[in-house]
């Protein structure tokens, strides 16, 4: 009886929970299918309206800037394709990284690591002056690579394959060895299948990390065609109703990568376990 | 010359620890040899060292003819089966036997004939498909053998790979290892620390204490002629008994008896060592034994008692003798069967 009453309020207790992150996102996806004039008027609205279709098609074809080169449309691909470097970049070097660090015999190697684990303090706000200026040497400045490049290396990336390398048994390489496998076979036939859950997890970590930048695409980019969702989100005028819109599909990416990878991420789980 | 020649190899820690000191050993093509030893005397150091995955310090390894101190594994075609099977867990069981082929350029073709023979050797067939981690013990220590065995290495390196399983298991696993080593043929070294494995399995048997080869030969040799005081207690299932004594002109005293013409020159301080097994009851024996324990094994009874100083005193007689505890023991040694070891060394002296 306790345990039925017990179970039921941790269920209650979620709830609570789940409402208090969805309301405001549903007042707002409401909202936005509505007209301006009723938002001006009346306020968030709880119900659904009849202006859906109109306000986001207008939204996605909605041309921004001060010289109108950049479309909703080109804002999400610009996102999506930083997002994805960033995410793509950061687990390589990081799996690399940690792979030199726990196999090779690198002098210094605990040393070494909690160096770039003290990167960690070093945000890029702070550093941002000799970023731009090492970008803007390289003429990075106002491309994709600009964006993604000084965001992609990530120390808690790093750690957390680093501490699972350290678990993996001494005894799996010496076999592997014995096996022929080299230096580079090792970790592909092994440290990358081995890790593939936590590549998973770190990717969309590191997806929704890149997805959400917002100074540094800002200083970076002095194009309008670089412009990316998160930016727009500020940038962007119009009515209200297609600001909530536009908030709404900004959204939906990184939503949507976890709900693709997280399949493969629970899988992932099941199968190594 | 021998197959395998290691020629006064010796491994020194960064730290300073050495752990095998000058070791000097040759194993013949197609032996089966055993290194045994308590833990930590450097026998899986020596092992790994013939892999390859130690560093020599010193000396020289020679396999079929080649100096390996600096070949590295990958290529001293040397096959080695770990304590935990190190089985590549995301691979299922077809994939660890061929992971090796595959590195080594063969063909798919070859490759699946290759496995399915070593697996239907095995008799792990129908679990070609399953992961490591749907085995049961005695199936993962089968494809950790079947990986060893598909690549036909020049040599199979064993560290101490039963001491994962249960009793029965290990004793139907040893006799299989033996088994497959007759039938395949390959020159194997067999790490352990369980004295019966290397009694059963090996053609010959070293002895390993302390970074050195106490002693090597066939286990029989060892066990009938045991040239220190450690190999004497080393081998043998109940452990020898050890009295202290004094020997002079060939006459040993000890705890309450005399021994008479032992072989031997050397006078002093000795330790008399006397196998359980090597005694049996009569009227006036040497030995007066007073009944402690007794355990009751069925084939055999293991009478443990007191003589006058010494404790523990163990004495093994047919299990159909029935003895009570607290009664007393008269008992002789059969046919000379004792040991006398210099006390100060532990060196046998007679």
């Amino acid at each position: 009886m306790i345990r039925y009453f017990s179970s039921n309020f941790s269920h209650l207790i979620l709830l609570i929970g789940i409402f208090i992150m969805i309301i405001p996102v549903w007042l707002i996806f409401a909202s936005s299918t509505h007209t301006a004039s009723i938002i001006n008027t009346q306020g968030l609205q709880f119900f659904l309206g009849d202006k859906f279709l109109e306000n986001y098609t207008k939204v996605l074809l909605y041309e921004g800037g001060f010289f109108k080169e950049i479309t909703a449309l080109k804002m999400f691909l610009n996102s999506f394709l930083m997002a994805t470097g960033v995410a793509f970049l950061s687990v390589i070097s990081s799996l690399m990284t940690a792979y030199v660090l726990v196999y090779f015999r690198v002098k210094y190697a605990t040393l070494l690591f909690w160096i770039i684990f003290i990167t960690i303090l070093v945000p890029l706000e702070l550093r941002i002056f000799p970023t731009y200026s090492v970008m803007s040497t390289l003429n990075l400045v106002n491309s994709y690579w600009g964006l993604i490049i000084p965001i992609s290396a990530s120390a808690i990336a790093t750690l957390f394959f680093r501490q699972f390398y350290k678990t993996i048994p001494d005894e799996l390489l010496e076999s592997a060895k014995l096996d022929g496998a080299n230096t580079w076979r090792f970790f592909i036939d092994f440290l990358v299948p081995l890790s593939k859950t936590m590549i998973v997890a770190m990717f969309i970590f590191m997806f929704v990390f890149g997805y959400n930048q917002y100074l540094w695409p800002i200083l970076v980019t002095s194009s309008e065609q670089y412009w990316t969702v998160v930016m727009g989100l500020k940038m962007m005028s119009g009515s209200i109703v297609n600001k909530f819109a536009f908030v709404i599909m900004s959204m939906i990416p990184p939503v949507l990568i976890i709900i693709v990878l997280q399949k493969y991420f629970i899988k992932g789980i099941f199968q190594d376990k | 010359m021998s197959f395998l020649e290691l020629n006064k190899v010796t491994k020194i820690y960064p730290n300073g620890t050495k752990a095998v000191h000058e070791t000097s050993m040759n194993v013949e093509n197609g032996e089966f040899m055993v290194f045994v030893g308590p833990s930590g005397c450097g026998k899986s150091t020596l092992l790994r060292m013939i892999a390859g995955l130690e560093d020599i310090t010193e000396g020289n390894i020679n396999l079929d003819g080649i100096l390996i101190n600096k070949v590295d594994p990958s290529e001293r075609d040397i096959a080695m089966v770990f304590q935990n099977y190190a089985l590549y867990p995301h691979m299922n069981v077809y994939n660890n036997l061929a992971y090796g082929l595959k590195n080594r350029g063969i063909s798919k073709e070859d490759i699946e004939k290759k496995v399915n023979e070593a697996a239907k050797l095995l008799q792990i067939s129908e679990y070609l498909q399953r992961k490591p981690s749907m085995l049961s013990g005695g199936q993962r220590q089968r494809v950790a053998m079947g990986r060893a065995i598909v690549r036909s290495p020049k040599i199979f390196l064993f560290d101490e790979p039963l001491s994962n399983l249960d009793a029965k298991l290990r004793i139907q696993m040893r006799l299989e290892i033996k088994k497959l080593q007759q039938k395949v043929g390959v020159t194997s070294i067999f790490v352990t620390h369980d004295q019966v494995e290397a009694m059963t399995l090996a053609d010959r048997l070293a002895v390993i204490n302390n970074g050195l080869i106490e002693q090597l030969g066939t286990p029989i040799e060892i066990y009938n002629n045991p040239k220190s005081m450690f190999v004497a207690g080393f081998i043998g299932s109940p452990q020898m008994n050890f009295l202290e004594g004094e020997l002079k002109n060939k006459t040993l005293t000890s705890e309450g008896f005399e021994i008479n013409n032992v072989t031997s020159d050397f006078n002093g301080p000795v330790i008399l060592g006397i196998r359980p097994e090597h005694m049996s009851q009569t009227d006036k024996g040497l030995i007066n034994l007073s009944v402690d324990l007794v355990e009751q094994l069925g084939s055999d009874n293991l009478i443990y008692g007191e003589i006058k100083n010494k404790k523990d005193f163990c004495f093994r007689c047919p299990g159909s003798q029935i003895i009570k505890k607290g009664s007393k023991l008269s008992l002789n040694i059969n046919d000379n069967n004792y040991y006398v070891f210099d006390k100060s060394n532990g060196n046998r002296v007679n």
